[in-house]
């Protein structure tokens, strides 16, 4: 048996503290010792981009992270975008009113990426927005619409 | 009115219907709460590993999972000797007994990445560490993945009792064929390979299950899009059908047709039943992409064309084999399905189509986006740029000379099946209007004269849809289903708020936002204060599972049947309460009203003589205010003719890609920089819904076209089983796509309206593989295998310049 | 795909990362950035008893700049390095290959030092170390060993650190000079992907214009990135025309094995070396 790690990991601004097996990932610590189940499992192995998370404000791959890890970091889930009343934000609205989205798998780690963007990049181009997003796969969207979703937040938070 | 836009023009007749609407589906994704098989928390929840083949033909002589038992947290580890006799194997489409399936190898495998053994444990990490410890001896024997060899006499038999590794074969004679081709002025042949890819949703299938000894009753929670799912579920583990209940709720993300995860769930369900614990599996990536048996057509075609010099084509001769893996659930129908547009958007005038599906030592395949039609349409397509090339005539021309004609609907095509409406020059000429032709010839020439290779590709195809799967007593006689039904059940509440209640589950197609569309339509009520819940398998009407295209028809189509009765309904009461005929009364909004004047009924009084008056109510009218409506679809209902001809799918989408492209020509790489969609799927019930899977679609056809391939060696080893070696287009390879839309209206549905689940996807390889050709053509090379990835493309460049 | 079982610790230092190491030998594996071993670990194709995180040691996070020489800490993120204005200044060509090293996301765990240690044959960053002649500095619980770059790489994933060893820095030159140019370019299926084949060049051109040093390498078409010494020094004393730089171009496809896989044959490969080489060579030069 592996010897269990103690961590503390702030996640949505909230503090957690406990024991965890070495091997558990980020993202399944956030999945299953959390229930933060927004953010998802698509590949595992740090391509798909479904479980991008930001850590110490920066989007990453939660699966590519042992939870041991981000010990002492912070992290933001998809949960932590929403207001506290669960009141989308404003780049949230902007995938539905473009309807960026279908199934919804790839969503969270998509917000959190063109978030992570826009929080760099205010206005970015159609090809850094592509570009940004590289690294999240979609199969249901052809990206058309979660283009036309960043540019809208965008330009929203510039008017 | 409403105060959304009518962005299209097209809306005046509709309220809803055709307006710019945000869906119901999206907030719930957006933020984190979706409910997706692997979020479901159930007590006590046991998961499950696979041990799989790494052999692609062996026969299994030891297999010992006592060390595995013994390790801590595992409850049980289960194999095929176990599992083979306590179900039964699971459905075939062909008529092909001896080609058995289960969830487990017994005896011997089949493919690299077949499912041996299983076991369950506390978690999926001690369950994997589990599968290691099993033991396990393997006499590997020869292996056949080549189709063609797998044809011939001697080759291994991948199910030796069958007798031969052919599943299915027939060819079929449709008009004069024979005739045409020796009157006509011209002809030619053309090989055409599409390699094995699939859709692959970003989720893997997953399944839940729990026994509940007390009911006999197995509750099941799955990633699934299949129809008839709770049935062959329940056969399979001997279980009477109300044994079962399939929860529709579950969120699926993403499954373009091949989430039928039935040996998942059966082997799930049995172990559930027999260790009295909720089970689950959630694929990993690798046993899915190995073992998952999701893999699509896998398909080479010889194509003649017979036609005269001025360009109209008389007939075609199609052989098409489809090397479907070691097993077969519906993947040899996807041979079939494309007999329902067999000649495209063309008059041609008689067709020879031989499907021939084909056992290897391969993972099996299943059902993808489309069932055939997108291979197929890569198949025609080519051709006819094939013959405007021999001709020397122009590629667009030489499609507006065969296109059916406007006036020509209802047109018969020779194999049976009648397309319903179109307008397919009209959708042409918005395409190229919208891509602004002429400027992109412009483009082309000039990149051209700076040295590049660069491309324009067309292709106008046909999108079947309604899903009239009639290629099951068409490819198996013994099999006579002509049922294709779907439902919808509607209420208003005491407090007069609307629910529609759909029978089956969805995967981001928007279907609650399509039937409170619907239900809005006809109650001419505010869709946002409409509900849309999924029924479970036990409480479901009748529903045949969104495949073929077919739910904004056939599920619009009942949520707009069961609302119009609702509608009757509340005119009934209003005109006894009234006290005149129905014929006198008029319904606004849902208010009733006489026509002669100002007495009127409100919606809320309505409802409440509905629940709460019966002695208002008009005689024999049951209290309440719910109405379910279920049919079959338009068209269907019949058996295939001796010689094959059917009738197959109601209506007919049409789209018109145009593609500018380039390629490196010194490495290859290909780049699309421009690209158009004209689309006409008749009335489009929520444009930004349509929108977004066609711009899907295309983006899953570019990948089918450049990307992606499931590549096996010649022993059988999947070399593309990781995101790393099987490549699917970002954000970056995918452009930005302008759609034109277009509507000819389907005759046959309540709104106009036809199938877009497939859209895009459907025309984007024909017309990415057309825009790589133009772009070779100068060289005088062409590439008609894909995906065209760079080394493939740069292949064909060397050649062409060693020829010179 | 879950990992093998392991046991992990967080040294606080350097030395104690190296005391791990030596104590447990090749039952151990260092983790930082995590981009590349953590896929292996899901895949159990790598399955260490002991994991060993270095990814916060302080003395590992080190950037030091020198008059010829810039020293980056193994730990140091890529996403660090791509934002250093004083490093983009001084290795203009790390900047550059960083830029085709993964997606942004990976670029804000991935490390320099990791990059290196996984020496993965398309990797962009060993490639320049290899072409820069950069060193290596390597610790173990016994003390510090230098190697050169070029030595470093011995076949795919295959490098001559021992289990015992911790790459702690790497040490690239400066090129100071007036008019130094560099480019790197890289062909891979996608946007992101593992290079097909890569090539890189930097050259200093003196006064006159003609080449006054130079170096040039080729990434992803053989088994080790490969600096191409014997290759550069046919720009030397040279004015850059387009007969030159083809002849060079040409020379490196020479100079290379390339191996087929699924992705590409062996022929396309060597090709795409002579395409690169031929591109990075006019752009280091224009």
């Amino acid at each position: 048996m592996t010897v269990p790690i103690a961590v503390e990991i702030t996640v949505n601004s909230t503090s957690w503290r406990g024991s965890i097996e070495p091997r558990t990932t980020l993202a399944d610590f956030l999945r299953e010792h959390l229930g933060l189940t927004g953010t998802h499992v698509g590949c595992e192995h740090g391509v798909c981009g479904a479980c991008s998370i930001l850590l110490d404000g920066l989007p990453v791959r939660s699966c590519l992270m042992y939870a041991a890890q981000a010990d002492g970091c912070a992290v933001t889930t998809i949960e932590g975008l929403s207001q506290a009343d669960g009141t989308p934000g404003a780049l949230q609205d902007a995938f539905c009113e473009t309807h960026a989205l279908q199934c919804g798998y790839c969503t969270p780690g998509m917000v959190i990426a063109a978030h992570a963007l826009l929080q760099e990049n205010p206005a970015p181009s159609e090809e850094e927005i592509r570009e940004a997003l590289s690294g999240n796969l979609c199969r249901c969207t052809g990206y058309v619409q979660i283009v036309e979703a960043v540019q809208l937040a965008a330009a929203r938070k510039e008017g | 009115m409403g105060s959304v836009p009518d962005l299209l023009g097209l809306g005046a007749a509709f309220r809803y219907i055709g307006k710019k609407r945000r869906t119901k589906e999206d907030p719930r994704f957006v933020t984190g709460r979706g409910r997706y098989v692997a979020d479901i928390a159930l007590p006590g929840l046991k998961h499950v590993a696979l041990l799989t083949s790494p052999h692609a033909s062996a026969l299994i002589k030891r297999l010992d999972t006592r060390r595995a038992l013994a390790l801590p947290g595992v409850h049980y580890a289960l194999t095929g000797e176990e599992f083979c006799a306590a179900t039964d194997p699971l459905p075939i489409g062909v008529d092909a007994p001896r080609v058995k399936r289960w969830s487990l190898a017994r005896g011997c495998v089949r493919y690299a990445g077949e499912w041996i053994a299983a076991v369950v444990a506390d978690s999926r990490a001690l369950a994997e560490d589990a599968v290691e410890a099993i033991e396990i001896e393997y006499a590997p024997t020869e292996c056949v993945t080549d189709p063609e060899r797998a044809l011939l006499p001697g080759a291994p038999l991948v199910h030796p009792e069958h007798g031969s590794n052919v599943l299915y074969r027939r060819k079929f004679v449709w008009g004069a064929v024979e005739e045409d081709f020796a009157r006509a002025q011209h002809r030619l042949a053309l090989k055409l390979l599409w390699a094995r890819s699939a859709t692959v949703p970003i989720e893997t299938f997953g399944v839940a299950a729990q026994w509940h000894p007390g009911g006999g009753l197995l509750d099941v929670w799955a990633s699934i899009q299949m129809p008839k799912f709770p049935d062959q579920t329940a056969r399979a583990l001997r279980l009477p059908g109300n044994a079962v209940r399939v929860h529709f709720d579950v969120d699926v993300g993403g499954s373009y047709g091949v989430k039928r995860g039935i040996k998942h769930t059966v082997l799930v369900g049995y172990l559930a039943k027999k260790l009295g614990m909720p089970v689950r599996l959630i694929e990993d990536r690798l046993e899915n992409m190995r073992g998952g048996d999701m893999h699509g057509p896998d398909r080479s075609f010889e194509v003649q064309a017979a036609f005269d010099a001025d360009g109209t084509i008389r007939s075609l001769k199609i052989r098409a084999l489809d090397d479907v893996g070691a097993y077969a659930g519906r993947s040899p129908l996807q041979l079939g399905k494309p007999v329902g547009a067999i000649v495209g958007p063309y008059r041609i005038g008689s067709v020879e189509y031989e499907p021939i599906s084909v056992l290897t030592h391969k993972t099996a395949q299943e059902a993808v986006r489309g069932f055939g039609q997108s291979p197929t349409n890569y198949a025609i397509e080519s051709t006819l740029d094939a013959v405007a090339s021999y001709l020397g005539m122009d590629r667009i021309e030489l499609r507006r000379k065969n296109l059916i004609r406007r006036e020509q609907f209802p047109y018969l095509i020779p194999s049976g099946t009648t397309y319903d409406s179109g307008d397919y020059h009209t959708v042409l000429d918005k395409a190229l209007g919208a891509a602004d032709y002429p400027r992109l010839l412009q483009q082309r020439d000039a990149a051209r004269k700076a040295g590049r290779l660069a491309g324009i590709g067309i292709s106008t195809c046909l999108e079947p849809s309604g899903g009239n799967s009639a290629f099951e007593p068409l490819f198996n006689p013994k099999n006579e289903t002509t049922t294709w039904m779907d439902s919808c059940l509607v209420r208003v509440d005491l407090s007069g708020a609307i629910t529609g209640v759909m029978n089956t589950s969805s995967s981001g197609q928007g279907h609650e936002t399509l039937v409170a569309t619907c239900i809005a339509e006809v109650l001419e009520r505010d869709p946002t204060g409409i509900r849309v819940v999924h029924a479970d398998s036990l409480s479901a009407l009748p529903s045949n599972s969104p495949v073929g295209s077919r739910m904004a028809i056939m599920l619009g189509g009942a949520a707009a049947g069961a609302a119009k009765k609702i509608k009757a309904a509340l005119m009934r009461i209003g005109a006894k309460n009234l006290d005149c005929g129905v014929e006198e009364v008029e319904y606004h909004e849902g208010s009733v009203r006489r026509k002669s004047g100002a007495r009127g009924l409100s919606w809320d009084q309505l409802v409440e003589i509905a629940h709460r008056k019966f002695h208002l109510l008009p005689e024999g009218m049951e209290p309440g205010l719910q109405a379910k409506f279920v049919w079959e679809v338009p068209t269907g209902g019949m058996l295939p003719t001796s010689d094959g001809r059917i009738q197959m799918y109601p209506c007919f989408s049409f789209e018109a890609h145009i593609v500018l492209a380039e390629i490196d020509p010194a490495t290859g790489q290909p780049r699309l920089l421009r690209y158009t969609c004209g689309h006409d799927c008749g009335t489009m019930i929520n444009p930004d819904i349509v929108h977004g899977m066609t711009y899907g679609g295309i983006a899953h056809g570019i990948g089918a076209a450049l990307y992606e391939k499931f590549a096996f060696s010649d022993n059988g080893q999947l070399a593309s089983q990781t995101f790393m070696d099987y490549l699917m287009p970002s954000a970056m390879e995918v452009p930005a796509v302008k759609i034109v839309d277009h509507c000819t209206p389907s005759p046959l549905t309540e709104f106009g309206q036809k199938g877009s689940g497939e859209a895009g996807y459907l025309g984007a390889p024909a017309a990415v593989a057309s825009a790589i050709n133009d772009a070779l053509a100068p060289l005088g090379a062409a590439l008609h295998e894909l995906p065209m990835t760079a080394p493939a493309i740069w292949q064909q460049i060397q050649e062409a310049k060693r020829r010179s | 795909m879950k990992a093998a079982p392991f046991q992990y610790v967080r040294p606080a230092s350097i030395g104690e990362a190296c005391a791990a190491l030596a104590q447990h030998g090749a039952e151990a594996k260092l983790i930082a950035g995590g981009q590349s071993l953590v896929p292996m670990m899901a895949m159990r194709l790598a399955r260490p008893a002991w994991l060993i995180d270095i990814g916060r040691i302080p003395d590992l996070q080190r950037i030091e700049i020198g008059q010829d020489v810039v020293s980056i800490g193994a730990g140091v993120k890529q996403r660090t390095v791509e934002r250093s204005a004083a490093l983009r200044q001084r290795l203009p060509l790390l900047m550059q290959a960083l830029a085709w090293v993964g997606h942004p996301q990976t670029r804000n765990r991935g490390t320099l030092g990791g990059s290196i240690v996984h020496a993965d044959p398309a990797a962009e960053i060993p490639l320049v170390a290899c072409v820069l002649d950069a060193v290596l500095e390597l610790r173990d619980a016994a003390g510090t060993t230098d190697m050169p770059a070029r030595e470093f790489f011995l076949a795919p994933m295959v490098t001559a650190i021992t289990p015992e060893q911790c790459l702690v820095a790497v040490r690239f030159p400066i090129w100071n000079g007036p008019r130094v140019g560099s480019a790197f370019e890289e062909v891979s299926i996608r946007h992101g992907d593992f290079a097909l084949a890569s090539a890189c060049a930097q050259i200093a051109l003196d006064d006159a214009g003609r080449v006054q040093r130079a170096t040039l390498g080729v990434g992803g078409a053989a088994p080790v990135p490969q600096a191409l010494p014997e290759v550069a020094e046919l720009l030397l004393g040279h004015a850059p025309d387009q007969a030159l730089l083809g002849k060079v171009a040409r020379a490196a496809a020479e100079a290379i094995e390339p191996e087929g896989d699924l992705h590409a044959p062996a022929e396309y490969r060597r090709e795409l070396a002579r395409v690169l080489t031929r591109r990075v060579l006019e752009a280091a030069t224009r």
